[in-house]
């Protein structure tokens, strides 16, 4: 089949961006617009909270880059944002919308802790940081599984089930900390854990601690299974056509619970890497929203795994940079998250202009979206 | 100690605790009956809270507030109308960014307008307390005009809408079938927005009830996941407004009288906020026990776009 | 019909110029000019996808043409939207029906129309009842259009276009769903309607039944117009207008004796099963498919056909009853089971049964991908060369790498007749092999279901084709409401007595 020429359309508005979107072809390319559409539309409210948008985005982006400890810290604060971005985009990419990544990672947090204060204090390091990852591996998985048993059973939404349990895992965290787990020393936070269950640092005097290499581990395993394994072309299939993927053989509801235990393990693992690489004890803050932010970081990873890498590394820097200029120019650190979510805005709307003017063209959708619609919605369409 | 001043009580607080529910699974049914999800409702919610609140501070009328607050829902629908609609965005991740945004813009401007040392207070809006002469079932009815509101305007007004008028007809056809409703010259990106910004003011209103009526201040996290348990109530209540309302007084319950329980004898030793967590469940329990089949609009997360 | 043109005053009731359409590089739609006058029935006959129903569509607003002017009555209007088109008198029945199945009659045809606050529903009742006894079409205003069968739905339809005081009505293949008594009672509704002064386009690729009932007809093929030809002209230059060929490639070797005790490959024993909502689809079937035969099914589309191929594809549990290929049952087993026990799969949805989205090379593995998996994951290397195999040995326009959805609706359905052929299966289904593709891909893949046969294979084929089910076929078994209701030799199986069968009026001895 020759490639179809697009024709040019006469005076179809906007066709100015969409031909730069569909240009810009790659995901990366979208990714960046989307990122430079969502700093235009922000600029106003920087300039409200009283600064010029020129020297706030110098502050978020380039200050954090300019001295090794500061970008150091970038890694720090990237290191939960990659794992629960792999955690959503490999949900994502199986059609299963967990949105209780925040959850999962709080369990996993919760199940990290409860190993490093109830464990002797004499264990080696190199029994109870394994134990504690995989403690917080089995809660976050565990935290998924009702979910993923509701869906692929009864056909029950995960959409609404995964949220529902977000709020309910950091009532567990409160509870603990306020009540069993409250420090005698402190205010709500639980004792430290051992020492031991300290996950090493990388370098000297910084924080950055053994969990950026192991999300970094996790990543390039994630990226080989789903590009290079039949499990991983099960999980495309399941995620792009459902219908299709059970004709074919596929065993559908198996591989959808697969997906949420594993998109759930990782996230629990984010939350072990939080408690024995920063805080080293439970708070109820132990969780800065990482879990939504894995879908900003998903979404604008074009659900790819070296995507997901870039936009935690973006976001990590974004988020040491409001910090930064909070101090330097006195804006609210609040703006990040102004800044995220017009930022997830501007990548599905961008991709949805990409879309359409693709199927204009007769040319193909990619991966790099969600699916729009799942089986059991499409049963219910007229016919 | 459970005596008719406390019946009363868990009573009243039922209706109140439900309120909010109502509001947002009254907003959050008539823009799923056009087809479109709006994961937008926890933001949408927030920032009426916020908005309500930081107008009626400003201003010193709670009023105004209420009015800023629909009009910031008016507009949050909007946006999740120019994405899904006019863009034909996904729906799922349009209203979750929607949500992100939205408490983001709301903490930053309590952060800009109101953090000073001391927590900001208002004169919230009044209890009404009609039969106050009847004791303990007169407690019942001491509501705040938004709550009467909410059962007594609201839903059945959402029954009228979405069944018996000519909107309705349109919307249910759009939220079904829309190249049939479009072939009936019924414009389905205008009903969609309707029920949009319809819906995101209702869910405003819920958030508001919060700052304006119960606590008189706004608080971080003060919504809580409510918008999360408005969407699993309205597939409770099969995209109809009265079993909706139902959940919302079941999930309210719940959350009352865990409340309640917690501080009595023999119950103190659990810790409150595992009787917070409860009523979460419950409504997945719901979930869990009603959800199979559910009648999804049949243009549920579609766009529609005319080829 | 005669071919007289109404109209006297001369001014056609709707005029197209010049109509262009483009979708990509495909042209839909080539400068097309068209006039109906009032009480003319117009037939626009062409082959799938000769661009009659997009022409349609955009004289009634649902697509936007490129180029090109209408005018109604004389005047010219610009048709934006269908209200533009409503508006203007123009009603359009779909292919698809324009109705929303939950809502009732009286609702559906109240859509658009209701104004103000309140939705008077006693109103719109009695408006349906009004409308329904005016032009003589029968419909209970209360029933769920949900709940109607396909004719009645059909007749709603018309209703609506006819409530809202169209003066042209464009009918898109009404008779496809219909069976041949159904089409007598719609021709004659039809003949009521010109007699009011109606101007109606009926659009068609049967050539009788254009002839019965028009005036004038105007031919399209590739989205040109080839021309406009009385209603009387003569079937086989309207055939040769329409294709620009003779009609059919393939014929059916003799077909292979069996002894009487053969066992049957594919034996199907009192199925039945339940269909969307619940309610039995297919009733107590038994087919006997032996190997180096085609059983064809017939019948009018919506009688259990699409159900029955659900379960024997593992796609649908039976309700009762038995499948077997060779031996092996596959009644309400998986997908992956029901492939093993040897049976291929072809199912109508082409488009839902691949993965567009994913390459040629990755659809063409997709039903055994675990052939393709070793110690250090997905064999590329071997993927690459299974694709590159089968799309020489199948003709596929596509390179390994292209995406399945950017293929043609010919290239898509051989992409799925290789994946399933290359394994060589004992018994086949396949339904709809050749629905909406052009003549060169229809005569390819029925050439490659032959080949099959005369290889032995078990072949179950459904098709609302006709002409493709009986060449094809060594018997044919006619399915209504789920049931059969005839079985015979397809030398034996006339049109006449088919279509009685289908329409459930007869049951062969």
């Amino acid at each position: 089949m020759s490639t179809p020429a697009p024709l040019p359309k006469v005076g179809s508005r906007g066709s100015a961006l969409r031909s730069t979107i569909a240009a810009s072809g790659s995901t990366l390319g979208l990714g960046l617009l989307a990122i430079l559409v969502a700093l235009i539309l922000t600029s106003p409210v920087i300039i409200i909270a009283g600064a010029s948008p020129i020297d706030a985005y110098a502050n978020f982006f380039l200050v954090p880059l300019s001295s090794q400890f500061r970008l150091l810290e970038v890694l720090v604060a990237a290191t939960p944002l990659i794992l629960t971005g792999i955690a959503v985009a490999v949900a994502f990419r199986g059609g299963y919308w967990n949105i209780g990544a925040e959850g999962q990672l709080l369990l996993g947090a919760i199940a990290a802790t409860g190993v490093g204060i109830s464990i002797p204090a004499d264990w080696p390091p190199i029994v109870v940081v394994p134990l504690m990852i995989l403690a917080g591996a089995l809660a976050g998985a565990a935290w998924a599984l009702v979910p993923a048993l509701l869906r692929t059973r009864l056909g029950i939404d995960e959409v609404v089930t995964t949220l529902l349990l977000n709020p309910v895992a950091l009532l567990f965290v409160k509870a603990l900390v306020q009540g069993p787990w409250r420090d005698p020393g402190g205010i709500t936070e639980s004792p430290p854990i051992v020492e031991a269950g300290h996950l090493p640092q990388l370098m000297d005097k910084s924080r950055l601690h053994l969990g950026f290499l192991l999300a970094l581990v996790l990543l390039v395993i994630a990226w080989w299974v789903l590009s290079r394994t039949g499990i991983g072309l099960r999980i495309r299939a399941v995620g792009l056509a459902p219908h299709a993927a059970r004709f074919a053989g596929i065993r559908v509801e198996r591989t959808l619970l697969g997906v949420a235990l594993a998109s759930g393990a990782i996230a629990g693992i984010a939350g072990v890497s939080e408690v024995a690489g920063i805080q080293f004890r439970l708070t109820s803050g132990i969780s800065a929203g990482y879990g939504y932010t894995g879908i900003v970081v998903a979404m604008l990873g074009g659900l790819s795994m070296p995507g997901v890498l870039l936009s935690a590394l973006f976001l990590g820097d974004l988020r040491v940079g409001t910090n930064k200029a909070e101090s330097a120019l006195d804006i609210p650190s609040q703006i990040g998250a102004v800044v995220q979510g017009v930022i997830l805005l501007c990548v599905v709307g961008l991709l949805a202009i990409r879309r359409w003017r693709i199927s204009r063209s007769d040319r193909p959708a990619d991966e790099a979206e969600p699916p729009a619609e799942d089986e059991r919605h499409l049963e219910n369409a007229p016919a | 100690m459970i005596d008719g001043s406390f019946l009363g009580d868990l009573a009243s607080a039922t209706f109140r605790n439900a309120t909010p529910l109502v509001y947002g699974t009254a907003g959050e049914t008539v823009t799923e009956r056009s087809g479109v999800l709006n994961l937008g409702i926890e933001g949408t919610m927030y920032v009426g809270a916020f908005t309500g609140f930081a107008v009626a501070w400003w201003v010193g009328d709670p009023l105004i507030g209420l009015l800023a607050a629909i009009v910031a829902g008016l507009l949050a629908g909007a946006v999740m109308g120019f994405l899904t609609v006019t863009l034909g965005a996904n729906q799922h991740v349009s209203g979750l960014g929607l949500t992100i945004g939205l408490i983001g813009l709301s903490e930053l401007g309590n952060r800009l307008l109101l953090s000073g040392s001391e927590l900001q207070k208002i004169q919230p809006f009044p209890q009404w307390n009609p039969l106050a002469g009847l004791g303990d079932i007169g407690l019942v009815f001491q509501q705040y005009g938004l709550t009467y509101a909410a059962f007594l305007l609201v839903a059945p007004a959402t029954w009228w809408l979405i069944g018996r008028t000519p909107f309705g007809l349109s919307l249910r056809a759009v939220g079904e079938n829309p190249e049939a409703a479009d072939a009936a010259g019924i414009s389905v990106a205008r009903t969609r927005y309707a029920a949009l910004m319809i819906g995101g003011a209702l869910m405003a209103v819920g958030g508001a009830f919060l700052t304006l009526a119960v606590l008189g201040a706004f608080t971080l996290d003060i919504i809580a996941g409510r918008g999360w348990v408005c969407l699993a109530l309205v597939i409770f209540g099969r995209w109809g407004i009265w079993r909706g309302v139902l959940g919302a007084l079941i999930f309210a319950f719940v959350y009352s009288l865990g409340l309640r329980l917690q501080i009595m004898p023999g119950f103190d030793g659990i810790p409150r906020e595992l009787m917070l967590a409860l009523p979460y469940l419950a409504v997945i329990a719901a979930l869990a026990l009603s959800g199979r089949n559910a009648p999804y609009p049949g243009a549920y997360l579609k766009p529609y776009r005319r080829s | 019909m005669g071919s007289a043109t109404p109209g006297a005053d001369g001014l056609p009731a709707v005029r197209l110029t010049g109509i262009t359409k483009r979708f990509g590089d495909l042209v839909a739609n080539d400068g097309v000019d068209l006039d109906v006058g009032r009480g003319e029935v117009h037939a626009l006959l062409g082959e799938n996808g000769a661009g009659k129903t997009t022409l349609m569509r955009i004289l009634y607003g649902l697509t936007s043409a490129d180029a090109g002017a209408v005018e109604v009555d004389g005047r010219p209007v610009t048709i934006r939207s269908p209200k533009d088109a409503i508006a203007a008198g123009i009603g359009m029945v779909t292919q698809h029906f324009s109705l929303v199945r939950p809502m009732t009659v009286a609702e559906n045809l109240a859509l658009g129309r209701a104004r103000g606050a309140r939705l008077d529903l006693e109103a719109a009742r009695r408006h349906a009842r009004e409308a329904s006894e005016r032009y003589g079409i029968a419909v209970d205003p209360d029933a769920r259009v949900g709940d109607l069968s396909v004719g009645e739905q059909q007749r709603v339809e018309i209703l609506k276009a006819l409530a809202r005081d169209c003066r042209v009505l464009i009918l898109d293949e009404p008779t496809a769903v219909l069976v041949p008594q159904e089409v007598d009672a719609l021709f004659a509704t039809l003949r009521r309607l010109i007699a009011d002064g109606l101007a109606i386009v009926f659009i068609s690729h049967k050539l009788g039944e254009v002839r019965a009932i028009s005036h004038r007809v105007s031919v399209l093929r590739r989205g040109v117009l080839v021309g406009t030809a009385p209603g009387d002209t003569d079937e086989k230059e309207l055939a040769r207008m329409m294709v620009g060929r003779p009609t059919f490639g393939v014929s059916r070797p003799d077909p292979i004796a069996h002894a009487a005790d053969e066992p049957a490959v594919l034996q199907v024993t009192g199925l039945s099963a339940a269909g969307a909502h619940g309610l039995p689809a297919v009733r107590d079937v038994s087919i006997a498919v032996r190997a180096g035969e085609i059983v064809g099914i017939a019948g009018v589309s919506g009688n259990g056909q699409t159900e029955l191929v659900e379960v024997l594809t593992g796609m649908r549990r039976p309700t009762a009853g038995s499948a077997t290929v060779g031996g092996t049952p596959i009644a309400g087993a998986s997908p992956a089971a029901v492939m093993a026990a040897g049976l291929g799969r072809i199912p109508e949805d082409r488009h839902a049964s691949l993965v567009l989205d994913l390459p040629v090379e990755l659809n063409l593995v997709m039903e055994r991908i675990a052939d393709f998996t070793g110690p250090g994951g997905l064999d590329h290397a071997a993927i690459r060369r299974n694709a590159v195999e089968l799309i020489a040995r199948f003709r596929i326009k596509a390179r390994p790498e292209d995406r399945v959805g950017t293929l043609s609706g010919g290239n898509i359905q051989k992409v799925l007749l290789a994946r399933v052929l290359a394994r060589e299966p004992r018994a086949i289904v396949i339904a709809q092999p050749t629905r909406g593709l052009d003549v060169g891909a229809s005569e390819y893949v029925r050439g490659e279901i032959l080949a099959r046969r005369a290889a032995g294979a078990a072949i179950l084929l459904v098709s609302e084709d006709l002409d493709e089910l009986l060449t094809l076929s060594d018997r044919v078994v006619v399915l209504y409401e789920g049931r059969v209701v005839g079985e015979m030799p397809s030398e034996k199986a006339d049109p006449e007595r088919l279509g009685l069968l289908m329409a459930g009026r007869e049951v062969a001895a």
